[in-house]
């Protein structure tokens, strides 16, 4: 397939499922409620907590007041974009290797893992990137000065490096489902770690700021991202954080072929 | 679905029961626990990462905060703070309850009839599941707390009255956050959006149970709210206790508190399962 066609049929595919999803989504629309009470309640939190804090300091951890309203504003655009696509996702995949149900994506003209990722948009949640994003303005707006083109460029690619990493991520986890059944609570644990992110990971002890930076990526997903936003990213972070991205979707196509074959191996 | 005759939906409306017998039935419900809950081990533990990671965040924000003006923050050195947050994480897994996040399963999948139907208020299952959960799990909370206090260098200051006083604290709140949280859990009659309301619940304790910061260094208005409300009383309380931030005074007035708040919650707990039950067996006939 030459290579323009091929990506024309990816965003084909992301768009049926989106608008499919939506159609579900809107014979709940109670739904929509119950998520603005719980987005406001999650800002609550993120934003009581600086508010209280800065009672007593002027900085955090080097951290300016404004500045971290940006990194709460990238914590929630995350999370928002974890429980919209990545999330709802997974978890279906992990459900269908549990039931054996996976046969009806492999058999699709398309390829599966791609249906496996979109499969299910929960449109509701996307309220937390909304409000994310209003966020990340009224930070900016707040922090001022004058952004560059290159800024707002790092920025991005971090920030979409960031969503790169968290997916693959939670694409190799789900993956585990392959080789042993129950790991729905692995992903349970990475939403326990995801609050550490509410914080510049700049702030935890060495031993912390590890496990959060290589063992469940929360600081590529939202300290990397923000540090970009108030412009203080150099060059060798944002580097590595695009080298990260691309080792780690390959990692997770690789270990999704191996389990992909093991798959049919089993249910034939 | 059953529906319940009058007469038996009155017994077991009942919390008393003689002493004797009541101990047998903990007896009987701890072993299925245990046996049940040995099952689950994986989600025991990530309940256990949750307890010990919440903890652990605010406590690091807070010493930041405490070395980046000067080494202490209204009188909390890092040392302070990091007694104060492994206190608290002990009184919180030692008191914190899940029921109300079970309720509505039980209640939407028929669980909750066959419990009506035994002789005795569900509440005691409960109440056995949730100690049983609490010692086993306090085979993996103990060396984690002598980790983190390797790790943070706590400094405590306890004092002998205060340790003493600190075990009928810590009783008066459990007994106060399970009945409170069963009663929560009991909304489950009326509304399926249960999530929602947990959540605000969770909110409303991180800002006055002293999880976010301790109370002491909170704003005054969100510390003259703390005191009308029950989770202070609950949570922060016992746990400035073992501290040793409390004068003997202070102590008396919080273990009276606790008392107020446990029987407001009693009575609160006994109107609702009231009404909800009448509910229930409402949609089962």
């Amino acid at each position: 397939m030459p290579p323009l066609a091929g990506s024309m049929q990816v965003l084909r595919i992301i768009a049926i499922s989106l608008r499919l999803s939506v159609l579900v989504e809107l014979e709940y629309r109670a739904n929509f409620f119950t998520q603005i009470l719980q987005s406001i309640l999650t800002l609550l939190v993120s934003l009581g907590g600086l508010y209280i804090v800065f009672t007593h300091t002027e900085t955090l951890g080097g951290w300016l007041p404004a500045e971290l309203v940006a990194l709460v504003g990238i914590f929630t655009l995350m999370g928002g974009v974890i429980r919209v696509v990545i999330q709802p996702g997974m978890q279906q995949f992990m459900e269908d290797v549990r039931r054996g149900t996976l046969d009806f994506k492999l058999t699709k003209p398309a390829d599966a893992q791609l249906l496996v990722s979109v499969q299910r948009f929960q449109i509701w949640q996307g309220i937390d990137i909304v409000i994310g994003l209003i966020i990340l303005g009224v930070a900016a707006v707040q922090l001022g000065g004058v952004v560059g083109g290159w800024q707002a460029l790092g920025f991005v690619i971090a920030l979409l490096s960031g969503v790169a990493i968290v997916y693959s991520f939670w694409m190799i986890l789900a993956c585990i489902s392959f080789w042993a059944v129950k790991v729905e609570n692995i992903l349970v644990i990475f939403q326990a770690m995801y609050q550490a992110g509410r914080w510049p990971i700049t702030i935890y002890p060495l031993w912390l700021r590890s496990i959060l930076t290589f063992l469940v990526p929360i600081a590529f997903a939202v300290t990397v991202p923000a540090t970009a936003f108030v412009g203080r990213l150099d060059w060798p972070t944002l580097l590595g954080a695009i080298a990260l991205a691309i080792v780690l979707l390959l990692a997770a196509r690789l270990i999704w072929l191996v389990g992909i074959r093991q798959y049919s191996g089993a249910s034939a | 679905m059953t529906s319940l005759p009058k007469a038996r939906s009155r017994t077991i409306s009942r919390l008393s029961m003689s002493p004797l017998v009541l101990a047998q039935v903990y007896r009987a419900f701890f072993q299925i626990s245990f046996a049940i809950q040995l099952q689950y081990r994986a989600s025991m533990i990530i309940w256990l990462l949750g307890i010990i990671l919440r903890p652990v965040i605010y406590l690091v924000v807070w010493s930041t905060v405490a070395r980046s003006t000067g080494g202490s923050v209204g009188g909390f050195t890092p040392e302070d703070f990091a007694a104060y947050y492994i206190i608290f994480m002990v009184v919180d897994h030692l008191t914190f309850t899940w029921i109300m996040w079970e309720y509505d399963y039980r209640i939407r999948m028929g669980d909750f009839s066959v419990m009506l139907l035994r002789p005795i208020h569900p509440v005691h299952g409960d109440i056995a599941d949730n100690i049983a959960y609490k010692l086993l799990t306090l085979v993996i909370l103990l060396p984690v707390v002598a980790l983190l206090i390797w790790l943070f260098t706590p400094v405590f200051q306890m004092e002998w009255w205060a340790v003493l006083t600190f075990i009928p604290a810590l009783g008066l709140s459990f007994l106060g956050r399970f009945l409170l949280g069963w009663t929560l859990a009991m909304l489950a009659f009326w509304t399926t959006r249960i999530a929602a309301l947990n959540e605000s619940f969770f909110v409303l304790e991180l800002f006055f149970a002293g999880r976010l910061a301790p109370l002491a260094i909170m704003p005054v208005f969100l510390q003259s709210a703390a005191n009308l409300l029950p989770f202070k009383w609950l949570v922060a309380f016992p746990v400035e206790l073992l501290q040793g931030l409390l004068t003997p005074r202070e102590a008396l007035f919080g273990l009276g508190m606790q008392l107020f708040w446990l029987g407001i919650i009693l009575v609160m707990m006994r109107l609702i399962w009231q009404a909800g039950i009448r509910r229930y067996a409402a949609f089962g006939g």
